[in-house]
C-alpha cells in the first residue's frame, strides 16, 4: 500500500508575485495534507488569500505542460511536485519560468517558442507504401520517434537550457525542445524533408554545448541530449566538416539523410 | 464606449481541441480566412489528456471489423437515443480520418505488418482503438497542432469568448476577452464554430479541468439555439481515488483493455456478478476466456471490466456502498497480475501504459506493475449537448456550427471510449467545411455597437463590487458539491428538485461575487465570469435529468431503475424562452432507416 511520510499541518511559500519592475517574493502560509502537490498549494493560496494570484494550468496529471515553475530553484512541473519531496522547514519558493518575458505572478509570456515551430520545415512524407494511401512503418523503426513526440511543450527544458537562460540566444538557438522536434521530424521514416541545414544556420546547433541540463529536467524522461540533439549534430558534422563525405556526396548528386 | 481590438474571419473557430483544429484545417483549405481562439495556450486543450485512444473500424488487428460493426456498437452503447445518421457517418468516416492523421506526421503504434495498431475497449466489439500507448490524445493534438501552424490560420490563444453577436436570426461574430492583459475583442465572422468541449466543472470530481465551464453550451443556449440530452452525463468508472488532491484524476481503461481487473476488498472480480442481458453473448464468463480476449485471441468473448463505462461505474458504486471497497472509497484495479501470465509483465506495463506507471509513481506512491490501484467513478464527459444537422453540423442559429464534446448526437445516452477522439475528427471536418460554405455565401454582418458595450460594462461589474463580493472560487465550491450530491452518478427526484432550489440561490450568489486586482491575467475575475456558465448548464442538466423518468446509460434513477421502451422514443431538449427562462421539450426521435435498422439487427 502506499507509503506516506507525515507532513506538517501548514506549509510557507514564498510565491512571485506582481508584474514589471514591482513584482517580488510574498509568503503565504496555507494548510497541507498527505499527498498535495505544489499546484494544490497554490490553489488554496488562490482561493483563500490571494484571488487574483495568476498560473497557469490544465490537466493536473503532468499531461499537458501548462503548470511549469521553477520551485526551490528547479524547473518543474507544479503538478507534478509532491509536497513531500520538498524542505518543508523553510519557505518554498515558486517562480515563474526565468528564460521568458514575465507577464504577471507565475506567468510568463512563451509565444517565442511557437514562433520558432513555425519557422521549422514541415513533416514531408514519401508517397504512400500502398494503393489504399497508407505506409508500413515497423515498431523498432519508430521507437526513437515516439521517445520524441511525448515532449508535453512544457518548455521547461528551454527555461535550463544556459544558451536561452543566460546568454537570451533567442534569436540564434532553438534551445532543446525544438531539437528534440527537429530530431523527431529527422528520424521520422517517411519524412523526406532535409533540414541539416537549418539546423546549422538558422536552429544554432552548435550553440548546445552537451551540458545535458535540458535532459535533467525534463519530465517526460526524454533523452534530448543523447538521443536527439548528438545524432543531429553528427549529421550537421558529416554534412559540413567530413570532406570525404562530401565528396561522396558530390559525386552521388544527392544529399544524404 | 468600451474599448476594444476589431479582427475579421469568415469563418472563426472558438476552441482548439481536436474538433476545432480538425474544423479549422478543413476551413483553411478550402480557401477562407480562418481564426482560432482558445483559453489556453496551444496544444492544451483537454484533448491532450486523452489516453486510450480513437475508435476507427480499420480492420488492422481482426479483419471481421467494419463500419457497420463500429455503427450497432455505437448504437449499442448509446443505448438507441442516438442520432442514427451521425452513428453513421462516424462509423464511415473515422478510418479515413485516422489515416490523414499519419500523413500529416503521426506515429500511431504498430502492428507486426507495420500499419496501424488497434487495440480492446469497452463495448467495442472488435480491437479498434488506434492508439499511442496510453497518450493518443497528445500525438493527436499535436499532429493537428503541427500540421494547422503551416495553414495561415490566425490563432489568438488564451482568450476567452464570452458572448456571440447576432445580426437578426444569424451569428455575425463574437465578443470576448484576453487573458493576458483582459483587453476585449470583437471577432465578426460570418460563420462561427463552436468546439469548446464539456461542463465537467459543474461536478466536484472531475476528470475534467478549469477549462471545461460549459462555455460554448451556454453561448449557444444564449443565442438561441437547442441543447439536447444533458441529462446524460458520463461517471467514468475509474478515477483516482487517493491522495486527495489528486481525486478524479482519470486512469485510462486501456488498463482494462490490456488485462486489467476490478476486485472488491475480498479480492472478488466482482463484475462477472452482474453482466446485462443485452452483453451476455459477447461476455466472458470465466476469467480464463476473458483473459484470452485481452490477449488477442479472436474466439475468447471480452471480459466483463469491458462492459460500458455507466455500468462499470455503478457495479463499483455498488461495491463500495455495500462496503466492500477499498481504504480510501474505491475499488481495486489490478494489472501486475498479468505478471503471473507474462514473462516479461512489468516491463509489458511500463510500455503499455507509461503515462499511468509514472502517474501513480509519482502521484500516489504506487507502483502499478507491483500493486493495484485503488479507482472510482470520476465525471468524465457530456453526451449531451448543442443540436446540430447530422450531416453539416449547423445548430438551429443560422451560421453557427457546434461539433466535438460541446454537440450532441453520436453518443446517445453513453459514449464508447475511443469514440470521442474519432468524433472530433470526423465532426470537426464537417463542421469546418460546411461553416466554409456557409461563410462564403454570407454578406457581413451588423454588430450592434450598444450590444457590446452593454457585455463590456456587465462583464466587468465583479471588479466593482471587489472584496466586498463574495470570492468566486467559494462560489464555485458550493456548485460543485451540490451537483455532485444531487445530480450526479445516482439521482432521485426529491434531491434534483432541492437543486434547481439551490441553483437560484447560487445564482444569485455569483451575480455578487466579486473581483480583486486588475484585468491582468486574473483568474478571480475569469473564475466570476464562468460562473454563470456552470450555473446555467447545471440547470439544464438537472431539469432534463427530472424529465427522464427511467434509467439509461449515464442517467441512472434511483427512483426509476429501469429502462423504459417509451422514453427509448424521444430526446430532453432545452431552448432558452422569450422570457428569458428554460423551457424543455421532448422530441421525438426519427425512425431508422430501413438499412440502418437492419444493421442493428445483424449485429444483436
Ligand atoms: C483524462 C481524459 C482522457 C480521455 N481519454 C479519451 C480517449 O482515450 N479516447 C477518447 O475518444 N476520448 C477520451 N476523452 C474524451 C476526449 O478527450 C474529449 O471529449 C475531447 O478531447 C474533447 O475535444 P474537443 O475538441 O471537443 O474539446 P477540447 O479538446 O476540450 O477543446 C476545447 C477548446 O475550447 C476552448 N474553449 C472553451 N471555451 C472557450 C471560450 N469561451 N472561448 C474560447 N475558447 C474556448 C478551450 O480553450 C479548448 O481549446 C478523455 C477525456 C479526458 C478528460
Ligand atoms: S545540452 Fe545543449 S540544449 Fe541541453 S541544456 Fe545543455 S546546451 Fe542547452
Ligand atoms: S522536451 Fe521535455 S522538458 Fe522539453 S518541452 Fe518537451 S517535455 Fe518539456
Ligand atoms: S497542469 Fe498539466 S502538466 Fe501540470
Amino acid at each position: 500500500m502506499a507509503t506516506t511520510t507525515a507532513l506538517p499541518p501548514t506549509a510557507t511559500f514564498r510565491v512571485w508575485r506582481g508584474e514589471g519592475a514591482q513584482a517580488g517574493f510574498q509568503d503565504y502560509t496555507t494548510p497541507i495534507s498527505d499527498g498535495m502537490v505544489v499546484l494544490d498549494a497554490v490553489h488554496g493560496i488562490q482561493a483563500d488569500q490571494a484571488h487574483d494570484l495568476a498560473c497557469r494550468w490544465n490537466c493536473k496529471a503532468g499531461k499537458c505542460g501548462s503548470c511549469s515553475a521553477e520551485i526551490d530553484g528547479k524547473p518543474r512541473l507544479m503538478c507534478m511536485t509532491r509536497l513531500n519531496q520538498l524542505d518543508l522547514t523553510k519557505p518554498v519558493t515558486v517562480e515563474p519560468m526565468r528564460a521568458f518575458p514575465h507577464v504577471r505572478d507565475l506567468v510568463t509570456d512563451v509565444s517565442w517558442n511557437y514562433r520558432v515551430k513555425q519557422r521549422i520545415q514541415k513533416f514531408t512524407p514519401r508517397s504512400p507504401d500502398a494503393p489504399d494511401g497508407t505506409w508500413r512503418m515497423q515498431q523498432a523503426d519508430i521507437d526513437r520517434v515516439q521517445e520524441f513526440r511525448k515532449c508535453i511543450e512544457c518548455f521547461l527544458c528551454q527555461d535550463t537550457c544556459h544558451v536561452l537562460r543566460d546568454h537570451m540566444k533567442h534569436e540564434e538557438f532553438i534551445g532543446p525542445r525544438f531539437l528534440t522536434y527537429v530530431a523527431a521530424l529527422e528520424m521520422h521514416p517517411l519524412d523526406t524533408a532535409d533540414r541539416t541545414a537549418e539546423l546549422k544556420q538558422a536552429d544554432g546547433i552548435g550553440y548546445c554545448n552537451i551540458t545535458k541540463c535540458c535532459t535533467t529536467v525534463c519530465p517526460e524522461g526524454i533523452h534530448i541530449t543523447d538521443n536527439a540533439i548528438i545524432p543531429l549534430k553528427e549529421r550537421v558534422a558529416d554534412r559540413f566538416y567530413d570532406p570525404l563525405k562530401a565528396l561522396v556526396r558530390l559525386v552521388r548528386g544527392t544529399p544524404a539523410k | 464606449m468600451a474599448s476594444f481590438e476589431s479582427h475579421e474571419h469568415d469563418v472563426l473557430i472558438i476552441g482548439a481541441g481536436g474538433a476545432g483544429l480538425r474544423a479549422a484545417i478543413e476551413a483553411a483549405a478550402s480557401g477562407v480566412r480562418v481564426g482560432l481562439v482558445c483559453k489556453s495556450l496551444l496544444g492544451k486543450a483537454h484533448t491532450v489528456m486523452a489516453e486510450g485512444g480513437a475508435a476507427a473500424a480499420m480492420g488492422h488487428v481482426d479483419d471481421r471489423d467494419n463500419w457497420k460493426v463500429h455503427f450497432a456498437d455505437t448504437m449499442r452503447g448509446g443505448q438507441y437515443v442516438n442520432n442514427a445518421r451521425m452513428a453513421e457517418l462516424h462509423a464511415k468516416e473515422a478510418p479515413d480520418r485516422i489515416r490523414e492523421l499519419e500523413a500529416w506526421g503521426a506515429v500511431f503504434d504498430r502492428t507486426p505488418d507495420g500499419r496501424i495498431l488497434q487495440r480492446n475497449f469497452g463495448g467495442h466489439r472488435y480491437p479498434r482503438l488506434a492508439h499511442v500507448g496510453d497518450r493518443t490524445g497528445l500525438e493527436m493534438i499535436r499532429t493537428l497542432q503541427d500540421h494547422a501552424i503551416h495553414l495561415g490560420i490566425d490563432v489568438h490563444m488564451e482568450v476567452t469568448v464570452i458572448a456571440l453577436l447576432k445580426d437578426g436570426a444569424r451569428v455575425v461574430g463574437a465578443f470576448a476577452y484576453d487573458r493576458e492583459r483582459g483587453r476585449f475583442r470583437v471577432f465578426r465572422a460570418r460563420a462561427i464554430v463552436l468546439a469548446t468541449g464539456g461542463v465537467g466543472r459543474a461536478f466536484s470530481i472531475t476528470s475534467n479541468s478549469w477549462e471545461y465551464t460549459a462555455d460554448g453550451q451556454t453561448l449557444a443556449y444564449n443565442a438561441g439555439a437547442a441543447l439536447q440530452d444533458m441529462e446524460f452525463v458520463q461517471f467514468h468508472p475509474t478515477g483516482m481515488v487517493w491522495p486527495p488532491s489528486v481525486k478524479g484524476i482519470l486512469v485510462t481503461e486501456g488498463v482494462r483493455g490490456e488485462g486489467g481487473v476490478l476486485r472488491n476488498k475480498e479480492g472478488k472480480r466482482f463484475m462477472f456478478g452482474d453482466i446485462p442481458a443485452n452483453y451476455k453473448s459477447q461476455t466472458a464468463d470465466n476469467e480464463e476466456e476473458g483473459w484470452r480476449y485481452t490477449q488477442g485471441d479472436k474466439n475468447a468473448r471480452r471480459p466483463p471490466e469491458l462492459l460500458t463505462r455507466d455500468h462499470v461505474a455503478r457495479c463499483i458504486m455498488r461495491e463500495v456502498r455495500a462496503g466492500r471497497g477499498s481504504p480510501h472509497g474505491g475499488v481495486f484495479l489490478d494489472i501486475s497480475w498479468i505478471k503471473e501470465r507474462l514473462p516479461n509483465g512489468a516491463e509489458h506495463i511500463r510500455k503499455k501504459l507509461p503515462s499511468m506507471y509514472h502517474q501513480f509513481k509519482q502521484l500516489a506512491d504506487i507502483d502499478i506493475t507491483k500493486e493495484p490501484m485503488e479507482v472510482g467513478p470520476t465525471t468524465h464527459y457530456i453526451m449531451g449537448g448543442i443540436r446540430v444537422d447530422a450531416d453539416s453540423q449547423m445548430t438551429d442559429v443560422p451560421g453557427l456550427f457546434a461539433a466535438g464534446e460541446c454537440a450532441v448526437g453520436l453518443h446517445g445516452a453513453n459514449r464508447l471510449g475511443g469514440n470521442s477522439l474519432s468524433d472530433l475528427l470526423v465532426f470537426g471536418r464537417r463542421a469546418g467545411k460546411y461553416a466554409a460554405e456557409f461563410a462564403k455565401q454570407q454578406v457581413p454582418g451588423r454588430i450592434d455597437a450598444a450590444e457590446v458595450d452593454g457585455i463590456a460594462k456587465r462583464s466587468l461589474e465583479c471588479f466593482e463590487r471587489g472584496a466586498d463580493g463574495e470570492g468566486p472560487y467559494h462560489v464555485q465550491h458550493d456548485l460543485q458539491t451540490m451537483m455532485q450530491d444531487h445530480v450526479g452518478i445516482v439521482r432521485k427526484e426529491s434531491e434534483m428538485q432541492e437543486a434547481l432550489v439551490k441553483l437560484i440561490a447560487l445564482r444569485k450568489r455569483a451575480e455578487k461575487a466579486g473581483a480583486v486586482g486588475n484585468r491582468e491575467y486574473n483568474p478571480a475575475w475569469h473564475t466570476a465570469m464562468d460562473l454563470g456558465n456552470l450555473i446555467t448548464i447545471s440547470e439544464a442538466i438537472t431539469r432534463s435529468a427530472i424529465d427522464r423518468k427511467e434509467s439509461r446509460g449515464g442517467h441512472f434513477r434511483d427512483d426509476f431503475p429501469e429502462k423504459d421502451p417509451a422514453a427509448a422514443r424521444f430526446n430532453v431538449v432545452v431552448r432558452k424562452g422569450a422570457d428569458g427562462a428554460m423551457h424543455l421539450t421532448r422530441e421525438p426521435i426519427p425512425p431508422l432507416t430501413k438499412e440502418l435498422a437492419q444493421i442493428i439487427e445483424e449485429e444483436k
